[in-house]
């Protein structure tokens, strides 16, 4: 049975997100491939009426219509997640720690994700203006994964990955796109291996599979 | 001088989506151009407001800086009836337009980059095929080329063996002829139009001409983006980052016979854009 429609466009980050929750709790969905660019379908007066934002994913399920990303791993979490570990909402303390790493990918989106954009779509954004602030967050990242794996952690949230890490990793690992590399952000390479090598990982163009660690995860 | 040659081939410049916002600021080998009109009617122009040649084919808008331009060459199958012809946008890569060519001509990669796609990885040989420069056109084709494929187009239910012939009418343009899945007696078209901004950066245009009744328009733009954008990240991380045309300083194997014809053939017409003569 499928649980939902994912409006999706296969390019965006954003639309990665809720593939790969999705993926990792092993929920099927269908999807409609809807025409980002070049043909701005997002915008068209159908996608309007279920969106007014004019943004991609939308989420629909029964009579729910979801807009914003970080509503939908939530409502993933929340409906199919029974441990509870991807998003502990109830917890004091993760809790809303989750929810202000969720308020920080929205950050990453408007920063690397429109460098992104820029890089490889021409977006008319300014793109040093938006390269400068991607690597300002990137670099607050890296310190806080730093501090994490000194603490002897690895995911942004408690001791196992929550919806925050799924949020804050797409926009990350295709900072490389914009021309904005890792090789000076060594939590962070970490970090991202350590959501590739989750099972159930599923790639995007641009996030490319764990070849040197399938052995061992097969195994 | 390579840019003496490769002003006088024509290069795709804009399609109907790029002009929709009005005049289309672009560059190509390094210098200003500006599109404006439409497909139906475009108009290109240099910095300084000089009108360019211009034509429109294969849903493009194509321009040329040279004075002596070699004719445009032909794709007679995006005039036959039936096909679905689907300009792909614009894709920006920095690399070299040349190795963005050569890689589209590359089958060996499909398993590792495209997997589940194109290739898969405990299916990764390629069996011996047939690469030559063709003298009476002057282009390089490869023939007989066989590939098991999962997911060989939008419109393939399953994995087959898929044929492919791959063309090289220009130095910046890589046709290939594939087969269609729910046509099995035609051939799908897939081209890129490689427009270099300089000798290290490219916009390139993937376009299709098919046979497919069954997805839609936004499906099929879905299924080449997907598969050219995992390209773009090995693309801008290959070094050198021009072409090596010196014979010594990549050691081919047999799956690269098409590479070593394309490189062959570049040197011999001085098609030196984006490419390396001697080792640096």
């Amino acid at each position: 049975m499928m649980d939902f429609t994912l409006y999706n466009y296969v390019l965006s980050g954003n639309c990665y997100k809720i593939r790969l929750m999705a993926a990792l709790l092993g929920v099927e969905y269908r999807t409609r491939a809807v025409n980002f660019y070049p043909g701005f379908e997002h915008k068209s007066e159908e996608m309007l009426a279920l969106n007014p934002a004019g943004t991609l994913p939308i989420l629909t399920t029964g009579d729910v219509v979801l807009t914003e990303t970080n509503a939908m791993l939530a409502w993933l979490a929340l409906n199919h997640d029974p441990t509870g570990k991807w998003f502990p909402a109830a917890d004091p303390v993760l809790g809303p720690e989750v929810q202000n790493w969720l308020a920080f990918s929205s950050r990453l989106t408007n920063s690397a994700g429109l460098a992104r954009l820029h890089a490889i779509l021409q977006w008319p954004v300014d793109p040093e203006a938006v390269g400068k602030s991607a690597l300002k967050d990137l670099r607050e990242l890296e310190l806080y994964l730093t501090d994490r794996v000194f603490d002897g952690r690895t995911w942004l949230v408690g001791e196992h990955p929550t919806i925050a890490d799924i949020a804050c990793f797409p926009y990350v690992a295709l900072s490389p796109d914009a021309g904005l590399e890792h090789d000076g952000h060594p939590a962070i390479r970490n970090w991202l291996y350590a959501v590739r090598s989750l099972p159930g990982f599923v790639t995007m163009p641009g996030i490319h599979e764990l070849h040197e660690l399938r052995e061992t995860a097969d195994g | 001088m390579s840019f003496d040659h490769a002003k006088n081939d024509w290069y795709a410049v804009a399609d109907a989506a790029a002009l929709k916002a009005g005049p289309y600021r672009t560059k190509l080998l390094g210098q200003d151009v500006i599109v404006s009109g439409s497909l139906e009617k475009p108009d290109v122009r240099d910095a300084d407001g000089n009108p360019l040649p211009v034509q429109a084919q294969f849903s493009h808008v194509w321009t040329t800086l040279g004075d002596k331009p070699r004719p445009l060459f032909p794709i007679p199958e995006g005039d036959e009836e039936g096909r679905v012809l689907v300009p792909c946008g614009v894709v920006r890569v920095k690399c070299s337009p040349l190795r963005a060519v050569e890689n589209f001509l590359d089958i060996a990669h499909f398993p590792f980059v495209h997997t589940d796609i194109l290739g898969t990885e405990d299916r990764p040989e390629v069996v011996p095929y047939k690469a030559e420069i063709r003298e009476d056109v002057d282009e390089v084709w490869a023939t007989q080329v066989k590939f098991f494929q999962p997911q060989a187009a939008k419109s393939a239910e399953g994995g087959i063996v898929t044929e492919y012939e791959y063309r090289v009418p220009a130095p910046t343009t890589a046709v290939l002829y594939k087969t269609c899945p729910p046509k099995p007696d035609s051939l799908d078209v897939i081209a890129i139009f490689v427009q270099p901004r300089s000798e290290e950066e490219c916009d390139v245009w993937p376009w299709m001409a098919l046979y497919d009744e069954g997805s839609t328009y936004a499906e099929l733009v879905q299924f080449q983006q997907e598969i050219f954008l995992q390209d773009r990240s090995i693309l801008e991380n290959q070094r050198p980052i021009k072409l090596p045309l010196d014979p010594k300083m990549e050691i081919p194997t047999r799956a690269d016979m098409t590479s070593i014809a394309y490189r062959r053939w570049l040197k011999r017409r001085g098609a030196t854009y984006g490419a390396m003569l001697v080792s640096a």
